[in-house]
């Protein structure tokens, strides 16, 4: 991959974009389309674009395994942890109304909680799948 | 490819239909991530099948339950209401609400957002479990954490 330097230097400018438009999406859901589900795979295809222009080791040295693996349980867990905390606050399962002193901000709280949670589990899991693919493909 | 095409195509249509948030959704899975995981199960396939070593009974058993569970399914379906229909509870009971009170009750102006993350809490919450298990077991069969313990001494 070293001789492709169009592909390089369109790849460097773009990734920065694409991860940028993924935090985008994934906080900015509440008021535009988008949500932790597109948020996630938006900011996947970034680090899967990084990995295929340079290299499985370089995406990984970037992006570790271990970290990959954590966040795919960690995203789930945040959001059944944020369930959690809503039945700590004395309401059930789930009601973001509790999360703060007034229900609409505590609606937001949660709903940008849950989101981050979809998309770090969306992400690590697509970045985990490339992780298999190209890994298995170097043997 | 062609359906990486036909993805991008899809997506259109949804803008067209004025859901968004689908068609970010068919563009970035459909078209984007599809089409890389495609590529690489071609790449890690070969051209030629192995001819299957077990018995023809158990070969058979993971189809039985397929088009069982495909019947079951198409047999639910059979009490749905008809797509559009204005006296299902789905276009009576639900959708006004959502659409009258998402404005003060949850205060998100995406009312998809809002629906997904808010009044169908426990649905996302299982969708993003089913991506989860989903991710684990293509990892597990992938064999991605063998590769690294082993340090990619075999084979």
């Amino acid at each position: 991959m070293k001789r492709h330097l169009v592909l390089r230097v369109v790849a460097k400018l773009l990734i920065p974009m694409i991860l940028l438009f993924g935090l985008y999406v994934q906080f900015h859901g509440d008021y535009g389309p988008g949500g932790g589900f597109q948020a996630g795979v938006i900011f996947a295809a970034g680090i899967i674009l990084y990995g295929l222009i340079f290299g499985l080791d370089m995406v990984q040295r970037v992006v570790p395994t271990g970290v990959v693996r954590l966040l795919i349980a960690g995203g789930v867990l945040l959001y059944a942890g944020v369930g959690v905390i809503s039945m700590l606050n004395g309401s059930t399962y789930l009601d973001y109304d509790v999360l703060a002193d007034d229900p609409v901000h505590g609606q937001h709280l949660g709903i940008l909680l849950i989101e981050f949670g979809v998309g770090m589990t969306v992400a690590s899991v697509m970045i985990g799948i490339f992780y298999g693919f190209a890994g298995r493909g170097q043997r | 490819m062609m359906s990486g095409i036909y993805s991008l195509l899809t997506a259109g249509v949804f803008v067209e239909l004025d859901a968004v948030d689908v068609a970010f959704t068919e563009a970035a899975v459909g078209a984007g991530i599809t089409t890389i995981l495609m590529l690489g199960t071609l790449s890690l396939t070969t051209h030629k099948e192995r001819v299957p070593t077990k018995p023809r009974s158990l070969r058979l058993l993971p189809l039985g339950v397929v088009v069982v569970t495909g019947i079951a399914l198409i047999y639910g379906t059979l009490d749905m209401y008809h797509f559009g229909d204005p006296n299902s509870p789905v276009n009576t009971h639900v959708a006004p609400r959502y659409i009258q009170e998402s404005g003060s009750e949850v205060g998100v102006p995406n009312i998809v957002t809002s629906v997904l993350a808010s009044y169908r809490g426990y649905d996302t919450l299982g969708e993003v479990t089913v991506i989860f298990t989903a991710g684990i077991g293509v990892l597990v069969l992938l064999g991605a954490g063998r590769r690294k313990r082993r340090g990619g001494s075999d084979s």
